[in-house]
């Protein structure tokens, strides 16, 4: 098994408190899946908005993210599968804001001495 | 030449990827994999002197890359389940002994096409892989071919490599549910491989043919491997019916010919033959994709005595049900062409402005070439004079420029 992590992304300032009904159901629908899959899901996390970021970039600190852009990222969490394909598989149920997306990065395993 | 280096030299053209797609079963990892078949094929070289070209060299050189392999992964071995591997997918009947792996041979090939041409790697990532892995063509032959430099091209399949291994992109035939999809993605970059080699605007000679030789090889590969599945016969079908027309595409001085200005006679009678019986199989099934729907569309055109004879209202409709399963604006295009031959260049013209002002084909050469011959042919010659120079201006070689240029002296 490899871990992923699985970035969501949405337009900006990406406010959890933002979110719609729709948008609630749809996480429920999404957590239910994963459980009937037996999927492992670790540090599911939403981030305030990006407008509570404050980056430091070569000691000097500036307020916001540190990559100007439409998207921020909006959450996280972990993912253990067998391949990229079965993390994908997951990765496509995770419901995103419209103009949002996702972004699967697998884990880096340092090599053993 | 010596006989044996040109036994190794066929060997390496026929077998690299049946040896390689073993020997990655084993390595579990592609680079390894990659060097002990390197390695194998230069024991190859000094083996075959002493004693001969074995029966199936194929399989000589697999057991001889997958011993090496074997040996590193077992000089590895403290850290072995730490190196970035390949993902089998049942890990059960992986088998790491050489005994238990030294006399069947599992063809893997078909594994090693879909890890190459996987969505997750980028379309240029797609075809750099495919070529070295799968044909086995050197770094520096890739690059010539796309135009890049050997370093660049380094770079690119090596972080390709790396994706495979550290996102763990599975050593896999895809499951039935995504393999319409996913062989749509080979079948694309084969095809990609192909018109590269036909049309390159530039470039080494003896390179663009190896590439459609290759494009060959790989489609017929495929319909040996996969048998069953028609757009792989559409897509055989199509290259070979293009292809039979290779002679005739640039008259002496390499200026492009028109379809109707081919010499017909010239035609590779027996390529067109075998594409039109592969077509009409394509066909039968009901619901045929887009690679088998263009095949029929060229194999029309291939089969027709005269350009005057070519089945046009019957081309129409495989266009219309091409746009259906690929509403592509370039086969809007190319219907928009054949609906000028059966209702005149009024209608085809009406059909290219709609195209043109959706936006999509800014900048694709052949909107603007098409235009302007559609305002010629309706002899005005002022919209036609502009349509041709903003041809000129995407023009990608000489032999268009100088068709395109010729054209707009006709109309000036």
């Amino acid at each position: 098994m490899a871990q992923y992590a699985i970035l969501l992304y949405s337009p900006a300032p990406a406010d959890p408190m933002d979110i719609t009904e729709a948008e609630l159901a749809a996480h429920e629908v999404f957590n239910k899946e994963i459980e009937k899959r037996g999927t492992q899901i670790l540090y599911p996390q939403a981030l305030q908005p990006s407008t509570t970021a404050t980056s430091l970039r070569g000691g000097a600190i500036t307020d916001g993210p540190f990559i100007e852009s439409k998207e921020v990222l909006a959450g996280f969490f972990l993912l253990e599968a067998k391949d990229l394909d079965e993390a994908l598989e997951i990765a496509k149920l995770v419901p995103t804001s419209p103009g949002g997306g996702v972004e699967v990065r697998p884990i880096f395993e340092p090599p053993a001495e | 030449m010596t006989p044996i280096e040109r036994a190794v030299a066929d060997t390496h053209r026929r077998e690299w990827a049946f040896v390689l797609a073993a020997t990655a079963r084993v390595a579990r990892d592609m680079d390894l994999a990659e060097e002990c078949v390197q390695e194998a094929y230069a024991t190859a070289l000094q083996v075959w002197e002493r004693d001969g070209i074995p029966n199936n060299p194929g399989a000589w050189l697999t057991t001889v890359a997958k011993r090496t392999a074997l040996d590193a992964l077992r000089r590895q071995n403290v850290f072995r389940s730490k190196l970035p591997l390949l993902v089998e997918p049942d890990e059960a009947d992986m088998n790491y002994s050489a005994e238990s792996t030294g006399d069947v041979i599992p063809d893997d090939r078909l594994r090693l096409i879909f890890t190459c041409c996987h969505p997750a790697l980028s379309g240029e990532a797609q075809i750099a892989l495919t070529l070295r892995l799968v044909c086995g063509v050197s770094t520096a032959d890739i690059a010539q071919a796309f135009l890049v430099s050997e370093a660049t091209m380094a770079a690119r399949v090596t972080r390709a490599k790396k994706k495979i291994s550290a996102a763990r992109i599975a050593y896999r035939v895809p499951a039935a549910e995504e393999l319409p999809d996913r062989l749509d993605a080979v079948l694309t970059v084969i095809h990609l491989l192909f018109t590269t080699g036909y049309t390159a605007p530039s470039g080494d000679q003896l390179v663009r043919a190896d590439l459609v030789q290759r494009a060959l090889d790989l489609t017929r590969m495929l319909r040996d491997l996969m048998p069953d599945e028609r757009e792989v016969w559409g897509l055989l079908a199509l290259l070979l019916v293009t292809h039979a027309r290779r002679e005739t595409r640039t008259d002496a001085e390499g200026r492009l010919l028109l379809l109707e200005e081919q010499d017909r006679t010239a035609w590779d009678q027996e390529a067109i033959e075998e594409g039109h019986r592969l077509v009409l199989d394509a066909l039968r099934g009901g619901n045929p994709g887009r690679f088998a729907l263009q095949a029929a569309i060229a194999a029309l055109h291939a089969t027709a005595k005269k350009y005057e004879d070519t089945d046009w209202p019957q081309i129409i409709t495989l266009y219309d049900a091409l746009l259906r399963v690929w509403p592509s604006p370039v086969v809007a295009l190319n219907r928009a062409i054949a609906l000028t031959m059966v209702f005149g260049p009024e209608a085809g013209l009406t059909e290219i402005e709609e195209l043109e002002s959706d936006g999509r084909l800014e900048g694709y050469r052949y909107l603007p070439a098409t235009k302007a011959d559609l305002l010629r042919r309706l002899d005005r010659k002022e919209e036609a004079a502009n349509a041709y120079k903003a041809a000129i201006a995407l023009a990608e070689n000489e032999a268009e420029r100088a068709f395109l240029t010729q054209r707009l002296a006709e109309v000036s």
